[in-house]
């Protein structure tokens, strides 16, 4: 069993290598959209450091949808996803393989980017560090979402503006306390309640997940 | 001999629209049902209700073996054409629980030993075809579903298959074809089934 979870890690790992394009692209986009709240405001604008919590989560949460509509779409379309419920492997542990894949890929770069664009926008250090554990908690947690909406249209043959609409009230939660942490650090106050939440947003995926996602793919056969 | 597979009163549908009603029928060891129809007559289907990829209408089917004692080539080749033959196939054995000592020996067997390492969307459809197929030689199992195995194939595809097919009927193997070319009645153990 743990043969197969790291077989689709190492898998999806060999894919991300082969097209480069699905994770610089994240990164690129995280990091102009950062500059470009910058450069829209006027010099020493009081009011980018006080919305600066939101813009990296916002952008990182926006970075990370870009490229997760795809996660389960070739794998339906090549006639993969058949194998994959034809093994004797549970699709759970297959699907959250992918997941924590699309983790690696995706997520763990964006918030290692993070930081940096915190910094740009005049962020303290003690905030970045409270910015880079609310990502750390929440970037999975936002995955994982994504990649279960993403389980559910992937049967459909054009998803355009549905994924996002499904996806971002599901994600509210977490964007609402990662952001609140950050305020909270920046204004000095404790920040362990909110990142607790977010703790407790992450379990609550990764314990559902792919139980959920496993089933919408399993109805995207049907 | 005992049936490895047998439905009753299936009834078969895609999405609200019912396609077949009222199949019934087993297959044994040694036996290759060829299941014939015209395009949309719900072939695929009913291989997909068959092998336990798709849930039935109505009726039931009975597997007298696990599901892990099936090959299922479905009319995708289950190829990510950004890996190679030899990655996905590896991929699939690790699935599988399977080692992947043998895909290597497959791959020759299909001659696919000069693109075996070459990215899958650089190969053309015989090529894919015939690399989906090799998964047969890589594990022996007891009963296939295969979809179309034929399409884009080259004679010397079709024969090597009509090969490794009949050694599998001898083996006492059963196997479920769709199929739009007849296939040869030199083949034993085949049995024709149109379905209309």
């Amino acid at each position: 069993m743990t043969q197969a979870f790291m077989a689709v890690l190492a898998r999806e790992l060999r894919l991300a290598l082969r097209r480069r394009s699905e994770w610089a692209q994240p990164l690129v986009f995280y990091a102009v959209v950062a500059t470009l709240f910058a450069l829209g405001a006027a010099p020493n604008a009081p009011w980018l450091k006080v919305a600066a919590p939101s813009i990296l989560w916002v952008g990182a949460l926006l970075a990370a949808l870009l490229s997760l509509d795809r996660v389960f779409r070739g794998d339906h379309e090549d006639g993969t996803l058949e194998q994959l419920f034809l093994s004797p492997q549970p699709v759970s542990l297959l699907v959250a393989g992918k997941l924590f894949a699309q983790w690696l890929v995706i997520g763990l770069p964006l918030t290692l980017l993070a930081p940096v664009l915190g910094l740009g926008l005049g962020m303290e250090p003690n905030v970045i560090l409270v910015l880079m554990l609310s990502l750390l908690l929440g970037m999975p947690a936002l995955i994982l979402t994504a990649g279960f909406a993403s389980a559910l249209v992937v049967g459909l043959p054009r998803t355009g503006v549905l994924l996002p609409v499904l996806v971002l009230p599901l994600v509210s939660p977490a964007v609402v306390f990662g952001a609140g942490a950050v305020r909270a650090a920046q204004s000095g106050l404790p920040a362990e309640a909110p990142l607790y939440f977010l703790g407790a947003i992450l379990v609550l995926c990764l314990c559902g997940v792919p139980l959920a996602a496993a089933a919408a793919l399993k109805n995207a056969l049907d | 001999m005992t049936a490895i597979l047998s439905f009753q009163n299936l009834a078969i549908a895609r999405g609200d629209h019912v396609l077949l009603r009222g199949l019934s029928g087993s297959v044994s060891g040694g036996e290759i049902l060829h299941i014939r129809g015209g395009n949309g007559v719900g072939k695929t289907s009913l291989l997909e209700v068959l092998s336990g990829l798709r849930s039935p209408e109505q009726g039931a089917v009975t597997r007298r073996l696990e599901t892990d004692a099936c090959h299922w080539i479905g009319h995708r080749n289950a190829l990510n054409p950004a890996l190679t033959p030899f990655e996905n196939l590896r991929f699939w054995c690790a699935l599988h629980d399977l080692p992947a000592d043998n895909v290597r020996g497959a791959l020759r067997e299909f001659e696919l030993q000069r693109v075996a390492d070459q990215a899958c969307r650089q190969l053309s459809a015989g090529q894919k075809r015939r690399c989906a197929l090799a998964r047969l030689a890589v594990a022996q199992r007891p009963l296939w579903f295969l979809d179309e195995p034929l399409s884009a194939l080259d004679e010397g595809g079709v024969r090597h298959w009509l090969g490794l097919l009949q050694a599998h009927q001898q083996r006492g193997g059963a196997a479920i074809v769709t199929s739009h070319q007849p296939l040869p009645g030199s083949l034993t153990g085949l049995r024709s089934w149109e379905l209309s």
